[in-house]
């Protein structure tokens, strides 16, 4: 049965699934159960599930999500909600000494299994305290899974997958995606993580991508198919860590040529990764550099007017495309 | 008066017992219910298991001046009755977390010397394979989940222990162990109003060793009463005993555990104590910032296990050649586990990228797909 969902409601819909399933897993952080969620994620879900299940803790980070990862120690599954991952700074310590060290430095006594999710984007005009995209961040971190769904079906069979796994992953969502509508089939389905997924095939050049830069990319390969005769290819990467090396190879050897693109800052982010694993692992099948294309370098502008510059738009990604073509 | 590094209530503690000369103060305790219930082989257990710590710890201060040992050395020597107090009290849905100081509590709850030790020498024998080092003991089994670096950072980890057990329907208790610094920590602050918010069974313990490292309890709390009673901010119950005396340290936990398991509400406690060793054994200024005399005075008057040791000499439990026989058999212990650390293996290259992820270590499905280390 065909039928369209939105993102958010795609989510949520995994959320109540595994609620269902999984007596340990429960739902846990700030305006989620009373208020519905602050960007309505979790709607419905108090009324249905109770307080044991859907709990508003008090604006703690450091003390909630803390108190997840202790809790996960003894076996419970807490899906624990950042109203924006700008907050993670503030559990830092916990997101990062306790949650992705505790099995190691255990060696391999104890697992972590958790899940933080909720919006990591720009593009609010909300200013830069607001505005953070993170993925690169947690992705450097040895014991940590990081995944950044573009699309409604991505959304719902990554989380599912992310509050079955039995290491933590952090769920990276878009608040510029949650009213998007896409094909969802019903029922139930998950989608394994380290698994990229091919958004667009094309013959001439390789666009990779993850979270709503995907987006931004199949409105560039529109163009480019239109304007210019260039079949663009679109690897959404899905999830960051594990990462999807071989399709993304397998694309780039198909293409030979590269823009990587994200809604990052450029310095160290995911882009410089891949761009690093291709030249290394398909210089031979490369017929120019492989190219970039990430936010403007400075923190998030608030001026809409700007804001609207500083992340990628189709455009940006087409000028790029056209100067290694 | 006063001695720079003490707080005034922290000396005043001491002092006033050292003046009132109270070798009898655990008397009163030792009425106490749950201390009427000991028979002489558990008291003798106890004192068993101070002598063990002070034992293993001596041994691998010596192993660390050898060179055998790499990075921190923590000792808890001075503070023994504490743990193993806590640990004489704890059932099966009783669980305990601490700092970096752990050896005390991890040998406590019944690990065994072999593997702590050769976790210090960073050996695939030791309890985290050589992967966690001196601060990051664990034991899940044993209801012991660490051993954490990161001052403040298990306190919200106890909380969710804690949180865990009551949402299983378990009526049982976390016992969360940290420093008279650490309760400076907003992380802890955050555990102490969830805790309360939520009726979480956890019991905060704030072993009060007189000094963060260096700075005495006057120089860093800004509240100049007890630190435990900063629980009240949080509408929550506090208490603080002496640590030196094993019938007052049970007294006291037991009144903690009782509330958590009958109220399910939680509590701090705060118990004078003090470590007789450097902050590590790498703390060269460990006689600057407080006087030698400080330091022998409270040995000589509070040692937990002589006097643990004269209340069951004077109770006719045991006779000093039993004491003597009990730390001679520690010491041999001790021994044996520094030889056993010694002959044992190191992990091998291939452990480093071992106990990162669950499911690549069970080779899950999830394990398998993508890339998960990214040397090659
Ligand atoms: C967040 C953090 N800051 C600083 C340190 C360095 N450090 C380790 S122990 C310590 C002193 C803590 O003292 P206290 O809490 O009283 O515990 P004690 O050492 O007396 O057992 C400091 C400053 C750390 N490990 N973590
Ligand atoms: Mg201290």
């Amino acid at each position: 049965m065909s039928r369209q969902i939105d993102y958010r409601t795609a989510i949520r819909e995994a959320l109540a699934e595994e609620i269902e399933r999984d007596p340990n897993v429960f739902i846990i952080g700030e305006e989620v159960a009373q208020y519905n969620g602050a960007y309505k994620v979790t709607q419905g879900l108090w009324a249905k599930y109770g307080d044991k299940r859907v709990i508003d803790a008090p604006i703690s980070e450091a003390g909630f999500i803390g108190m997840g990862v202790g809790a996960s120690m003894l076996g419970l599954r807490p899906v624990m909600e950042l109203m924006f991952w700008s907050f993670a700074y503030v559990a830092f310590d916990q997101m990062i000494n306790n949650a992705a060290t505790v099995r190691y430095m255990s060696g391999g006594l104890l697992h972590c299994p958790i899940v933080v999710r909720g919006p990591a984007n720009g593009g609010t005009n909300v200013g830069a305290t607001h505005s953070h995209t993170p993925e690169n961040l947690f992705g450097n971190m040895p014991g940590l899974k990081v995944v950044c769904p573009a699309t409604a079906y991505d959304a719902k069979g990554l989380m599912k997958t992310a509050i079955r796994d039995n290491d933590p992953v952090y769920v990276m969502e878009n608040t510029k995606l949650y009213g998007e509508l896409w094909d969802v089939p019903e029922g139930e389905y998950t989608i394994p993580l380290g698994v990229a997924d091919v958004k667009r095939s094309g013959s001439d050049l390789t666009l990779v991508a993850h979270g709503r830069a995907v987006i931004t990319c199949l409105k560039a390969a529109e163009l480019l198919e239109a304007e210019h005769d260039i079949k663009a290819e679109v690897v959404d990467l899905r999830s960051i860590r594990p990462l999807d090396e071989q399709t993304i190879l397998d694309s780039v050897r198909k293409t030979h040529r590269v823009v990587v693109v994200e809604e990052n800052k450029p310095f160290c982010g995911v882009g410089a990764q891949i761009t690093a694993m291709i030249q290394e692992k398909a210089f031979d099948d490369l017929d120019a550099p492989v190219a970039r294309v990430s936010a403007i370098d400075a923190p998030a502008i608030y001026s809409p007017r700007l804001e609207e510059v500083q992340l990628p738009r189709p455009m940006d990604v087409v000028t790029k495309a056209l100067s290694i073509c | 008066m006063v001695p720079a590094g003490f707080s005034k209530r922290h000396y005043l503690t001491i002092m006033s017992a050292i003046l009132k000369n109270e070798p009898g103060t655990g008397a009163q305790f030792a009425q106490e219910a749950i201390n009427q219930t000991l028979e002489p082989s558990d008291k003798v257990r106890f004192l068993r298991d101070m002598v063990r710590i002070r034992n293993f710890e001596e041994r691998s201060n010596k192993a660390y001046s050898q060179g055998r040992i790499g990075g921190f050395l923590h000792l808890y020597i001075g503070q023994e009755s504490v743990a193993i107090s806590a640990a004489s009290l704890m059932g099966p849905n009783d669980h305990m977390i601490t700092a970096y100081r752990d050896h005390g509590h991890a040998l406590a709850v019944g690990m065994s010397m072999n593997e702590c030790m050769a976790e210090l020498y960073g050996k695939a024998t030791g309890c985290s394979k050589g992967k966690g080092g001196s601060m990051h003991y664990f034991a899940p089994d044993k209801n012991f989940w660490g051993g954490h670096g990161i001052v403040g950072g298990q306190t919200p980890l106890g909380l969710g222990i804690a949180f865990a057990l009551k949402y299983q329907g378990k009526t049982g208790s976390c016992l969360c162990f940290l420093g008279d610094g650490a309760v400076n920590q907003g992380a802890f602050h955050e555990s102490l109003n969830l805790a309360s918010l939520w009726d979480i069974p956890v019991i905060y313990v704030i072993e009060n060793n007189g000094y963060s490292m260096g700075t005495s309890q006057a120089r860093s709390s800004a509240y100049p009463e007890y630190l435990a009673k900063r629980a009240e901010g949080y509408n929550m119950a506090w208490d603080v005993f002496n640590g030196w005396d094993v019938y007052e340290l049970r007294a006291g936990f037991h009144r903690a555990m009782h509330r958590a398991h009958t109220e399910s509400r939680p509590t701090i406690v705060e118990i004078a104590t003090y470590r007789y060793r450097g902050h590590s054994v790498a703390d060269a200024n460990s006689k600057v910032y407080r006087t030698k005399e400080e330091i022998e005075q409270y040995e000589n008057l509070f040692d937990p296990i002589t006097r643990w040791k004269n209340t069951l000499i004077n109770e006719g439990v045991i006779t000093e050649e039993d004491y003597r026989q009990l730390n001679h058999e520690a010491l041999q212990e001790a021994e044996a586990a520094a030889q056993f650390a010694e002959q044992s293996p190191w992990p091998t290259e291939a452990d480093i990228t071992a106990d990162v992820y669950h499911e690549v270590d069970h080779q899950t499905e999830s394990g398998l797909t993508g890339k998960h280390f990214f040397n090659d």
